[in-house]
């Protein structure tokens, strides 16, 4: 693990992958949201709303699975100062939070035609906008430092305390309200018909390479800011003069 | 344990001297929870149902608002970093801290709120469960808000960005406190949540002072 603590070492292995991941996000996305939304049939309770919860049920998978990528990257740069994993997490952290913000927005537009309300204080929605709040919690004591390595570390532990709670606070809103359905769908069985789960699959695909090519353009990004930088202060520090 | 006595009585002498600190958390209590009456209509039996709600979310608004000094002073002077390079070890040094915020901030809340209950038109069978609650809850609150405290130190907006980072993590104990007073108002027993509130306080005495010393050890690094 410590071989890509080295950014070259990251970087190589990340533009190897990068058009790969690049070329499944584009072809999921162009197969799975026709489907989706136009050839899959419809619900025969739901009807046409049906077609929501594709974009709906992704994001909320992404959602949770990047704040635990983030807690990993976060531990991994508090445990061995590992910074290729401090950017993963950084990185990662505005994806998640806009993958919550699209899981709440379409759950609310689903909720109006089949509950009846956008807005229910039931145990799962209430625990995702719980999330959605630490997203924004993250993100905003990351750049609350003039030093962005305090920042840095900061949020890090913050991601870390987050993780730790999440169980406690989803038991806690759990025996508070309930009233979403449970999952229909786990890795041993399915409740679903075949011509449901393929534009399902598909479209989690394409949200999750959507993630990772999204996750490497802005690693990347970040290193190269990084190198400006550098660049700029051994600039200042060649001509002390004009310092003066 | 002489260092938990140490530091634990020096907080204490420090706030009995400034004891207006503390009287000005306890006056925030009572202001926040008067003006629900005053947007939500006098009606009795309509305050009486909002009631254990209203005095949770107000107590920990009220702790919220004190936990800005918990460490900012001592980080503005350099004790601090003292404490920290002393070479003893800082998670005690945290808990003594900690202990004695909750002693000089959480005991005063814990004593008014029966008062704030009755201009609240609640009824007597909760006060009880509602002193209980609070009693098991306030630790927790305070242990909690200790490592938020502790990660904003030095930040460029610390009290609002405390708030978004805290109260999150504070809904489990609102959502058990609450439900105690509101368990033993409607004829149940509030023994399972109190004991679920009680397992909470033991998790973040036990895990609470580490996190927050870590927090501490970067903040003056």
């Amino acid at each position: 693990m410590h071989r890509f603590a080295n950014p070259t070492q990251f970087m190589r292995i990340a533009n190897a992958i990068y058009p790969w991941v690049a070329g499944v996000a584009i072809l999921c996305f162009l197969f799975g949201l026709p489907i989706a939304l136009i050839t899959s049939p419809a619900d025969y309770q739901q009807g046409n709303t049906v077609r929501i919860l594709y974009l709906h049920v992704p994001a909320a998978v992404l959602a949770e699975m990047i704040y635990y990528a983030m807690a990993a990257g976060s531990a991994a740069y508090l445990i061995w100062r590992h910074p290729m994993a401090n950017l993963v997490a950084k990185a990662s952290a505005p994806m998640g939070a806009m993958f919550t913000a699209l899981c709440l927005i379409c759950g609310m537009l689903w909720g109006e035609p089949m509950w009846g309300t956008f807005w229910v204080w039931d145990a799962r929605l209430t625990s995702t906008l719980i999330m959605f709040f630490f997203y924004l919690g993250y993100l905003a004591l990351g750049d609350a430092f003039e030093d962005p390595e305090r920042g840095d570390r900061a949020s890090a532990i913050l991601a870390l305390v987050g993780v730790v709670n999440v169980p406690i606070i989803k038991f806690s809103v759990n025996w508070w309200n309930t009233l979403h359905q449970p999952a229909s769908l786990s890795l041993t069985k399915s409740n679903m018909s075949g011509d449901m789960l393929l534009p399902l699959f598909l479209m989690m695909g394409a949200y999750a390479a959507f993630y990772v090519t999204v996750l490497i353009i802005r690693v990347r990004s970040e290193l190269l800011a990084a190198k400006i930088r550098n660049a700029r202060m051994s600039q200042i520090a060649a001509m002390p003069q004009m310092a003066e | 344990m002489s260092v938990f006595g140490t530091v634990f009585k020096r907080d204490i002498r420090h706030a009995v001297r400034q004891s207006a600190d503390s009287l000005t958390v306890v006056a925030f209590f009572a202001i926040a929870t008067v003006l629900f009456p005053f947007g939500i209509g006098p009606e009795a039996n309509v305050l009486a149902r909002i009631a254990p709600g209203v005095l949770w979310v107000t107590a920990l608004l009220a702790a919220l608002l004190s936990l800005d000094r918990l460490f900012a002073i001592d980080y503005e002077d350099g004790t601090l970093d003292q404490l920290v390079l002393s070479g003893q070890p800082l998670s005690m040094v945290v808990l003594a801290k900690i202990t004695a915020h909750w002693m000089t901030t959480g005991v005063p809340l814990l004593v008014i709120s029966p008062v704030l209950a009755v201009t609240l038109n609640m009824p007597k069978d909760g006060y009880l469960p509602l002193l209980a609650a609070l009693l098991l809850g306030t630790p927790t609150v305070s242990l909690i808000g200790g490592i938020g405290a502790a990660l904003v130190l030095g930040s460029r907006r610390g009290g609002v960005l405390l708030s978004l980072l805290v109260l999150p993590l504070y809904i489990p104990i609102l959502i058990f406190g609450t439900m105690s007073v509101e368990s033993a108002l409607t004829g149940q027993t509030p023994g399972p949540t109190l004991m679920v509130l009680a397992g909470f306080a033991v998790l973040a005495v036990t895990f609470s002072p580490w996190a927050t010393a870590a927090a501490l050890r970067q903040a003056v690094e």
